[in-house]
């Protein structure tokens, strides 16, 4: 039977991967970024997953204007890095799960979460900056990987509420196959950051880790927030962190902290960062 | 029957990106998506004002895009996902299309993330920034 194993979140900064990229990782400004994440680098070598579902969003490079899922699971083989702009990141090629994503989303659709099925789809930082966190920068991606794209771009996202209980089906469309697999599931984006209009740059210190606080101990109180309180509160990109609830949904409610790490910026961005796996494991 | 008030129209110096803003600014967003492809890119700064031609852009959409008028295109139905890839064709990073949006400096937007970011004490509602400007 597969399992899912544990929960990574974290943010999906685009300036971390151009700075893993042009080799500043050094540089006193990304030393800040890049050192919270030894621990969990060496974790993840340890917990060796053989997928990971990875709930990001796309940043209006796969899906433009033209549709725009609310949910969109990847169920193709593998899904080339997107030239967003820049020329595409140096990155690996990341190789799908097609018959796990199949089955969640069988499963899940027939659970009533009406996703939207991709059979191709470049993947941008969203994906791809949380890769690079955990993994590093090696010539294959140590995995298989899932990704699941959020619609957090065109208001409305889907609430909180609906993103934690998606989270508890997918963890029972995973439980329900038969191959024994270890699966960690990443919640990406946020936390607080505005980057767009004249009160760019906002950053809510108390609200992120208030919010790591509710993830840990109490998901309700998070599950709870509304998006026009992430949008006052954390920034208008901060809503990004329903895509934690994901994640979160798909453990017990009961897990133990296993690590976390929050520091402020990364160019426009709060960095927060968090490993829970469940109690009962 | 009168359209029911956005909540979120409250929230100062940000414009949310909803199904009217995505539809007013289709073509902004549908050209700046186009400058994904690197020839495109080539193609567009090659002759600005003749490739936007292709994007049924209004008058002040095509004239917010030729001068940089960030907050511009995002009052027009830009969405800053898309706006950025202008940005990039013109070599900014995310940050230096947020400072420009601030009316900072670059300096000053890196030194003010820098020391923490902007606050969200006065920042939540109009009421607040229309005290703030007196």
């Amino acid at each position: 039977m597969a399992k899912i194993v544990a929960c990574v979140c974290t943010s999906h900064v685009p300036a971390i991967g151009a700075a893993l990229d042009n080799g500043k990782t050094q540089e006193p400004y990304w030393q800040r970024v890049f050192g919270g994440y030894e621990k969990s680098k060496e974790w993840i070598e340890k917990v060796k997953p053989d997928v990971c579902i990875v709930v990001f969003n796309d940043h209006a490079t796969a899906f433009s204007v033209d549709v725009v899922p609310t949910f969109a699971l990847g169920c193709a083989a593998e899904y080339t890095p997107a030239d967003e702009g820049w020329g595409p990141r140096p990155v690996p090629v990341v190789h799908g799960h097609p018959e796990l994503a199949a089955h969640i989303a069988q499963s899940v659709i027939l659970d009533e979460f009406d996703l939207t099925i991709v059979n191709k789809m470049d993947v941008d930082h969203g994906l791809t900056v949380p890769l690079s966190l955990m993994f590093g920068q090696p010539k294959e991606w140590p995995c298989q990987i899932i990704p699941l794209a959020v619609n957090v771009v065109l208001y409305p996202p889907p609430t909180g509420k609906r993103c934690y209980n998606l989270g508890k089906a997918i963890r029972k469309a995973v439980e329900s196959y038969p191959e024994d697999l270890r699966v960690v599931i990443f919640g990406t984006g946020g936390m607080s950051h505005q980057i767009s209009g004249p009160r760019a740059g906002l950053i809510n210190s108390d609200f992120d880790k208030a919010f790591l606080d509710a993830l840990a101990t109490d998901p309700q109180k998070a599950v709870d927030i509304k998006h026009i309180e992430y949008m006052r509160e954390a920034g208008a990109e901060g809503i990004e962190m329903v895509m934690w609830l994901v994640a979160r949904g798909a453990m017990d409610e009961k897990v133990n902290e296993i690590y976390r790490f929050y520091t402020v910026p990364a160019s426009n961005t709060a960095v927060g960062h968090l490993i829970l796996e469940n109690a009962s494991a | 029957m009168e359209k029911p008030k956005k909540e979120y129209e409250d929230i100062p110096g940000t414009t949310v990106f909803d199904a009217d803003q995505s539809r007013k600014g289709y073509g902004i967003n549908m050209f700046c998506m186009s400058l994904l492809k690197a020839e495109n890119r080539t193609a567009f700064k090659a002759d600005e004002a003749g490739y936007l031609k292709a994007y049924n852009l209004t008058p002040e959409q095509t004239d917010a895009i030729l001068k940089r008028d960030w907050n511009g295109m995002l009052a027009l139905g830009g969405n800053i996902y898309f706006t950025s890839k202008l940005g990039a064709t013109d070599g900014l990073s995310f940050q230096q299309v947020a400072a420009k949006m601030t009316g900072a400096t670059q300096q000053e937007y890196a030194d003010m993330m820098l020391a923490g970011g902007r606050s969200v004490e006065g920042n939540r509602s109009k009421s607040e920034w229309e005290h703030k400007n007196g």
